[in-house]
């Protein structure tokens, strides 16, 4: 062990919660894209994975807090320094705020927000038609820069690995890799 | 700590491989959202099928366009509970906000032209969940599937000689519909209508047995018909004044019945009645107290939904509740995005 990796639990959440990030991403833009029985079945798993996230964003930013992430290469140009950093509040941001849009909009339309059979999650605004016009579009927008976030950080990630392998991939990689060794 | 780094000397192929990589991800990301196959039958086809000529009416509903708001109650007897342990089908009284409405999507149709009437309703329960269904009141839906009410959507708006002449023919189960048009009397009062969810939805009782029921709700007042051309030359807004008049004399009153499918009987299929003679319970009563008009009313707001349903009461195989949910959806965010065009008439109305 050469370098320093981030913890274990870190590492589980990140990649347990980038599938169900992009599975949510996935689901959102099909189940508005249907009007056919899927629809339910999409809606009645986005509500609560959403939720779930939540939580989990909940969990991993304190764990981030606490133990913090593993230097960047001393090597690293300063730009994509900076790109780094920006793109992982965004993605921190996003996650957190994803779920609480879906939350509050559907709080805001008067809409009962059904977990799961009989588990009712309670309105977290007044119902007004005007405020869920703004988050419902927020929603949408911040769904499609979610999912841009996601690819640059992946594009970065691959970059990371295949050209420049400096050990950043290998510091979240889920198992140690051959840098490594 | 610090890795040390052996850069890849020859990058080409990884960069190409990145490139695929992100390039198949968006890709995919652009087939599930539907851009990549504009001849599916989306939600804004069908949502657009039932624009009026003028496109419709900024702030408003997409379809029932027109209506007008209640406040009740509904006094439920108790006898549904044999079929779901939904809260507010065990004996009490739960309040109601609804909506009497024509099946239209011009904001400015004459109440006599309709000739499909409207009853929403949503019921709460003490713990909080809500029961929402919208009612007609045809006894059956005029298409038996999703994409022949697309279908029937364009026909009807056809400028081609025979259109609906050959969507019948291709969707011979408009028949029963057609039959009930042309045939069943008008009313003059909202009051004197049956309502009929026509959906098909799975109750639960307390030990967990499925049942497949449609619903409906039965005037108080007798219904006295009134021939068509009477009716067509009454005022624009006769069913909503003849409503408020009603209800100053005294609440108005309908009992609501739960009918069990049979075995075999057509629960996917909206078009199709059940037979005569099977199980029907009498649930409760819903009473009318109070009539506000929609721009300021509770109802003004509220998507109903018919998916919005309390423990107890689920969606069946039927397909029009998933696609109705899905339609009405984008319906609310259009109009939500455009309330600025439907002011409040009264300064501090409810939300
Ligand atoms: C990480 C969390 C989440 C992500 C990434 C996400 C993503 C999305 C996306 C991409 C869409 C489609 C937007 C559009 O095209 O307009 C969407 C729609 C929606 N989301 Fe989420 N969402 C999340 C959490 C939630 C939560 C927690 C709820 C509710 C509790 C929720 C409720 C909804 C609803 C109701 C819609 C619109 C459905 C419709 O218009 O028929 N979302 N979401
Ligand atoms: C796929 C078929 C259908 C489509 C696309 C459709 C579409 C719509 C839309 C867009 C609205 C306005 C929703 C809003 O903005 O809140 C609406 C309202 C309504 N629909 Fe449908 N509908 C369908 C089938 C049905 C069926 C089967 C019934 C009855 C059994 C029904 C009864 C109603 C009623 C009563 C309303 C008025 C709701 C209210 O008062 O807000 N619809 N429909």
């Amino acid at each position: 062990m050469t370098a320093a990796r981030f913890s274990p639990v870190q590492r589980l959440l990140h990649w347990l919660m980038a599938a169900c990030i992009l599975a949510m991403l996935f689901i959102g833009v099909g189940m508005v894209s249907t009007i056919s029985p899927r629809y339910l079945a999409l809606v009645s798993i986005h509500k609560p994975l959403g939720i779930a996230i939540l939580l989990l964003a909940l969990l991993r930013l304190g764990l981030r807090l606490r133990r913090g992430a593993p230097p960047l290469p001393a090597g690293l140009p300063a730009a994509m320094k900076l790109a780094a950093h920006l793109s992982h509040v965004a993605l921190y941001g996003l996650m957190i705020a994803m779920p609480l849009l879906g939350w509050a909009m559907l709080s805001a339309e008067g809409y009962p927000i059904v977990l799961w059979q009989g588990l009712r999650l309670p309105p977290i605004l007044p119902q007004d038609i005007g405020a869920y016009a703004l988050l419902r579009q927020a929603h949408g927008l911040l769904g499609y820069a979610f999912f841009a976030v996601i690819l640059a950080h992946l594009g970065a990630a691959l970059f990371h690995a295949l050209v420049r392998r400096d050990g950043v991939f290998a510091a979240m990689a889920p198992v140690a890799g051959r840098a490594e060794e | 700590m610090e890795q040390p780094s052996r850069p890849s000397r020859r990058p080409l192929g990884s960069l190409v491989l990145i490139a695929a990589v992100l390039g198949g991800s968006a890709a995919a990301f652009a087939y599930t959202g539907g851009w990549l196959s504009p001849e599916r039958l989306s939600r804004e086809r069908v949502v657009a099928s039932l624009g009026p000529p003028g496109g419709p009416a900024p702030g408003h509903r997409r379809n029932h366009t027109k209506g007008i708001c209640f406040t009740g109650s509904f006094e439920a007897n108790g006898a549904g509970a044999a079929l779901s342990r939904a809260p507010m089908l065990a004996a009490g009284s739960y309040p109601v906000i609804g909506r009497f409405n024509l099946a239209s999507s011009v904001l400015a149709q004459p109440d006599g032209a309709a000739r499909v009437r409207g009853l929403s309703l949503s019921i709460t329960g003490p713990d909080g969940s809500e029961w929402r269904t919208g009612m007609l009141s045809a006894p059956v839906f005029p298409v038996s599937g999703v994409d022949a009410f697309y279908a029937l959507q364009m026909a009807v708006r056809s400028k081609e000689p025979g259109a609906m002449q050959a969507f019948a023919a291709a969707h011979p189960e408009i028949a029963g519909f057609g039959g009930w048009a042309g045939s069943a009397p008008w009313t003059g009062s909202y009051a004197e209508e049956s309502y009929n969810a026509l959906n098909a939805f799975i109750f639960t009782d307390a030990e967990g047995r499925g049942h497949a029921v449609r619903w409906s709700v039965r005037p108080e007042a007798v219904p006295v018909p009134v021939p068509k051309e009477q009716i067509a030359a009454k005022p624009p807004d006769f069913l909503g004044d003849e409503i408020k008049a009603r209800l100053a004399a005294r609440p108005v009153r309908w009992r609501m019945t739960v009918t069990e499918a049979g075995p075999g009987d057509p629960v996917a299929d909206p078009s199709k009645a059940w037979p005569e003679g099977r199980r029907t319970l009498e649930v409760g009563t819903l009473t009318v107290q109070a009539i506000q008009e929609e721009a300021d009313g509770p109802c003004r707001d509220i998507n109903y939904d018919p998916t919005v349903l309390p423990p107890g009461m689920r969606p069946s195989a039927d397909p029009f509740p998933a696609a109705r949910s899905s339609a009405y959806a984008l319906s609310y965010e259009r109009r939500a995005a455009e309330a600025a065009a439907y002011p409040r008439t009264a300064p501090g109305g409810r939300p």
